[in-house]
């Protein structure tokens, strides 16, 4: 059985909404991290050791996929509601996912 | 071949049918060899058979489709067929849906056109480059089949909210220069459950078998009624 939901730019609303509410709860995260660095700098070392893991820098590489593709997914939908219309939607669709993974896949290479 | 199709009203359930398999066989050729072979007690909707008139879509497979112009070679998932009603909108008895809510929201759109000419008065001179016809053009070739509607999760989501067949036919007013009705039109349209409640999901493009792109048409409303806001004029 098939979706009327089951194509490209419906997958990429999904990811848009999923993107932004998985970074709106990591959001409270960063903000008390971005404190004990600036107030608890010697518990914040621990913190930095910690996160050298290899397994943690996976879930990092996870977190910068996600801002990217919110961040690129926003942009695409300015681009569709406020210039020109474009025929090739799914062809933004697939540029977005695209740019997204490298980001991510540069973020990881350097990791390492 | 097996078909699965839907009978009653909102409560109701799928019944299986065997129809034979015909080479150039559409999903309403389907429905209708049920209705006359095996149960005339089903209840469908249809007139042209051609892809004019807009009144046979159902929902095929999970997604909305117009059934007359619907191979089924093109749709059978594993030489099987669903067929149910459209989506969005109230059964009225197995396969025939209440169009008046979708007829309504066009109404609520500004979907009558009103100019200010009589016909003492000469043909108005719209150049066929002019970019405004363009934009017209584009979406006029809507005929009215619910589709798009009926695969419109904001719909789904919020029943009030106008869908994209509406806010199409606006789009098509609001560029049509003999058109009277554009500032009042644009207050008619913005809004939550106007051209803003669109989340640009697509499915009416991607289902819409005439091909019309309706989130374009959401798009370029959603642009004249941010110039107008900006301009004061809303």
């Amino acid at each position: 059985m098939t979706s009327h939901r089951s194509h490209p730019s419906y997958w990429a609303f999904v990811l848009h909404r999923v993107s932004g509410l998985v970074l709106a709860v990591f959001l409270p995260f960063h903000f008390s991290l971005l404190v004990q660095a600036t107030e608890y700098a010697v518990g914040f070392d621990g913190f930095l050791k910690w996160s050298e893991q290899p397994m943690v820098k996976l879930a990092e590489t996870g977190l910068i996929v996600l801002l990217a593709l919110h961040l690129t997914g926003g942009v695409r939908l300015l681009a569709l509601e406020f210039l020109a219309w474009r025929d090739w939607q799914k062809t933004l669709v697939a540029v977005c996912g695209g740019l997204s993974l490298a980001i991510g896949l540069l973020f990881l290479v350097n990791a390492v | 071949m097996k078909v699965s199709i839907w009978r009653g009203g909102k409560v109701g359930r799928f019944v299986a049918y065997e129809v034979p398999r015909l080479e150039n066989q559409t999903v309403l050729d389907v429905v209708t060899y049920v209705q006359r072979k095996l149960d005339p007690s089903l209840s469908y909707r249809f007139s042209c058979r051609v892809g004019m008139c807009g009144s046979c879509a159902m929902t095929v497979n999970g997604k909305p489709r117009w059934t007359c112009r619907t191979h089924v070679s093109k749709v059978a998932v594993g030489g099987t067929l669903e067929i149910a009603p459209l989506g969005n909108l109230a059964v009225i008895k197995d396969l025939s849906v209440d169009m008046r809510v979708f007829f309504d929201k066009w109404a609520k759109a500004g979907g009558a056109f009103k100019g200010d000419k009589t016909r003492d008065d000469d043909f108005a001179l719209i150049k066929p480059a002019d970019k405004q016809r363009q934009n017209a053009n584009a979406g006029i070739e809507c005929i009215g089949c619910g589709v798009c509607y009926a695969g419109c999760d904001v719909v789904r989501w919020k029943p009030d909210y106008l869908g994209p067949a509406a806010l199409n036919r606006a789009w098509t007013l609001v560029n049509d220069a003999r058109d009277t009705q554009g500032p009042v039109r644009l207050q008619l349209i913005a809004g939550e459950n106007g051209c803003l409640g669109c989340h640009s999901q697509q499915s009416c493009q991607e289902h819409c078998p005439k091909h019309l792109s309706p989130t374009a048409s959401i798009a370029g409303l959603k642009r004249a009624v941010s110039v107008a806001a900006l301009k004061g004029r809303l």
